[in-house]
């Protein structure tokens, strides 16, 4: 049996793929073998279902000192499109909510801003937990974790400890990039740190936090370090099982840094559906793979449904981050929607919480 | 392949080059298992056409959008009265493609108009016969077998002599494929009651192969056709090319109901029936030699992965597309040749510039 013929059988009969494997396999490029042996690993993790769930995105500010090139959120304080939510505005952002029907999960994601001290991110998780008490509080990327420790001079530990007394649920998988410091240099090089972010993923496991995981791809990364990106995360899996589901985020190059620096530009949908199948496989011991409709548009988030996606994310209200970075999808899809992008891909739809629970609907 | 029980017989004739059946076509629209057609369409493309994806450097020129027909599933054609309505003039045509000329690798023309009502058929003849005067160096491709039926009715000729005209003084080197929708007359009766009917559009393809000129064929589905009006529909085809061999590639296109009357009781295809419906077009046009992934209507994404569904021709970089995106099309309005070629290189296939008879022009190896 020659390599690639190997790492077809072990893909289609779930077992472990090494980096060779996955690498033979990938470089094979038959985007319907990949498919269809990502779909038998979703079916074997979560069956015919497919979740989804009503959430929230708030995104606290945009003014950010990590500056990172990989960026079109960020801007420098002192700039006019700069924005920071303070008490009052959360709290309408909340009133709103309080109306959504069956609202279970609270996003928050933010920039890292200069001057606010932890405090104040602690305390927003406060009063989300306030106003909302049934809604899961997922909030704070390990980047943002791992800012807050270096501001307050305290250890990971510590923060999480606090935040999770505050009411925070569960952590989002963002600000993984790509775990190899020779990337992170060229992408991101102030903020977290490959070992940091990894840190702060275990601790949270730890602490019995559940997490998300991800991964940036299409911008300076090799393959191989893509790969090497989910077997790390595969091995962190192994030893805690905290993560919960896994996200792709391709690379949006327009209005960054990044992108105008290295010419870049979107890489296509078949190879977004390769790394969504491929990720399936390599990361075999994870239970979700979101297919996330505002980075995939809509149609191709569905199709992702045949290619090992088992959750379709959120109707998210507004997002920010990645429409700064030229994404041209809505900011908002509703329940129905989603609902029926599900069955037509023949698929049973679920409405989920964060801890990937069954939401009964109410009336 | 891994078929599933229910379909192993149907993988079996796709395996050994057996035609599939009216009940087979069936079976595989009601299958849910979308990587594994994909993959048996995949089959039947690489052995059929290899690695080869072509796409062609032309410009789109509707010389006009005032249309007697006003069929329930077009959002392009207008009475002569509405806002936006427009009918060019030899100027204006030339104006379009000289802008388009900017492009030093254009290479042809694909010319589809409406029905004007006052128009003659040497109203349109001579304005094509212009551009082909003018710019002799591309080739043309145009006019529907419901336009060519239209010349016909309206000059009093015959559709042999209406295309030969075409041929002679306007250059004509190949027809377009559209206006073929569902190839059913209770369909058309509802859809489009006013211009071709299923028998006409056939016999000017018929026509059409027997002068030696090459021809496209489509199918618009998702509105009110059924899945056996679908299969019946590629059947028709299929026979068609049986007895001629004229047709070049087939062309799915999904409605668009945004901004056509009939959109407002029709929601609009999901991806998987978009997929699905190419690699069964794929699998029962046994004996058509391309189908294409027309961006402009499945979006540049979707086309993308169309090449692994059965496709092997992603159309062209299409300056000035207008129809589709009167319907509400999100695709750009043109490509660059660039992106063409990166996006069927993403795919690991070899991209190839064509002429409009699939002649290739360059190839990028």
């Amino acid at each position: 049996m020659t390599e690639l013929e190997s790492a077809r059988k072990k893909a289609m009969e779930g077992e472990r793929l090494s980096l060779s494997d996955a690498m033979a396999l990938y470089d094979d490029n038959d985007l319907l073998f990949l498919a269809e042996a990502a779909r038998r690993a979703k079916e074997r993790a979560s069956g015919w279902r497919v979740f989804y769930t009503v959430n929230r995105h708030i995104n606290l500010t945009n003014i950010c000192s990590s500056n990172c090139p990989l960026c079109a959120f960020q801007v420098e304080e002192g700039d006019r499109r700069g924005f920071l939510l303070e008490t009052e505005d959360i709290d309408r952002i909340l009133e709103d909510a309080k109306n959504v029907k069956n609202l279970t999960e609270v996003h928050i994601v933010s920039a890292l801003h200069p001057e606010r001290p932890f405090s104040y991110y602690r305390d927003v998780v406060r009063q989300v937990k306030a106003a909302l008490p049934q809604v899961d509080v997922k909030a704070f990327t390990p980047v943002e974790i791992v800012n807050f420790a270096k501001l307050e001079g305290r250890p990971i530990r510590a923060i999480l400890e606090e935040l999770q007394q505050a009411g925070l649920d569960s952590l989002p998988g963002g600000g993984a990039e790509i775990l190899s410091d020779r990337v992170r240099e060229i992408i991101c090089p102030k903020k977290a740190t490959t070992a940091e972010w990894l840190e702060t993923m275990k601790m949270a496991h730890a602490l019995g936090i559940r997490t998300n995981a991800s991964m940036m791809y299409g911008h300076v990364e090799t393959v191989q370090e893509r790969l090497e990106h989910l077997i790390t995360l595969r091995e962190l899996q192994d030893e805690t099982g905290g993560f919960q589901a896994f996200m792709l985020f391709p690379f949006h190059p327009a209005h960054t840094k990044l992108g105008e620096e290295y010419h870049l530009r979107r890489v296509g949908s078949w190879e977004d559906l390769k790394m969504l199948a491929l990720s399936r496989l390599v990361l075999d011991n994870v239970a979700h793979f979101k297919a996330f409709w505002v980075m995939l548009t809509a149609p191709i988030a569905q199709l992702a449904l045949g290619f090992g996606a088992d959750d379709l994310d959120g109707t998210i209200g507004e997002e920010k981050i990645i429409h700064a970075a030229g994404a041209k999808t809505g900011t908002g899809i509703t329940k129905e929607t989603l609902k029926r992008m599900i069955r037509e891909a023949g698929y049973e739809p679920i409405e989920r919480d964060t801890f990937y629970q069954e939401i009964r609907e109410e009336g | 392949m891994l078929a599933r029980k229910e379909y192993e017989e149907i993988e079996r004739k796709v395996l050994c080059e057996e035609r599939l059946s009216r009940e087979d076509g069936l079976r595989l629209f009601a299958c849910p298992d979308l990587s594994w057609l994909g993959a048996l369409a995949d089959y039947v493309r690489r052995k059929k056409c290899g690695d080869i994806v072509y796409y062609n450097v032309n410009c789109h020129v509707n010389l006009t959008n005032i249309c007697t027909s006003r069929c329930k599933f077009c959002a392009f054609g207008r009475d002569a009265e509405d806002r936006g309505a427009y009918a060019m003039e030899e100027a204006d045509a030339i104006h379009v493609v000289e802008d388009a000329m900017r492009d030093p690798d254009l290479a042809g023309l694909h010319v589809v108009s409406g029905l004007h009502p006052n128009w003659s058929f040497e109203d349109y003849l001579s304005r094509v016969e212009t551009l082909h005067r003018r710019f002799p160096k591309l080739y043309i491709k145009g006019f529907t077998g419901v336009e060519i039926t239209h010349f016909a009715k309206i000059s009093g000729k015959s559709v042999e002599e209406v295309l030969r005209l075409l041929m002679e003084r306007g250059g004509l080197e190949a027809i377009a494929g559209g206006g073929a929708e569902i190839l059913s007359d209770r369909v058309r009766g509802e859809l489009c009651p006013n211009k071709a009917t299923a028998a006409e559009w056939l016999e000017v393809h018929r026509t059409a192969h027997r002068l030696g000129l090459r021809s496209n064929a489509s199918m618009l589905y998702g509105h009110i056709e059924t899945m056996g009006e679908r299969i019946d529909h590629l059947l028709t085809l299929r026979k068609l090319q049986d007895e001629t061999g004229g047709f070049q590639t087939f062309i799915c296109f999904p409605f668009l109901p945004a901004n056509s009357e009939l959109g407002k009781t029709v929601k609009q295809t999901s991806m998987f029936d978009d997929l699905k419906t190419m690699a069964i077009s794929r699998l029962m046009l046994d004996n058509f030699q391309n189908i294409k992934a027309y961006w402009v209507m499945l979006t540049v994404p979707v086309a993308q992965v169309a090449l692994s569904f059965g496709a092997n021709d992603i159309d062209g970089t299409v300056h000035k597309e207008t129809i589709l995106h009167d319907a509400g099309a999100t695709s750009p309005r043109a490509l660059s040749e660039d992106r063409i070629i990166r996006i069927i290189r993403e795919a690991g296939r070899i991209p190839a510039a064509c002429d409009c008879n699939f002649n290739i022009i360059r190839k990028y190896a």
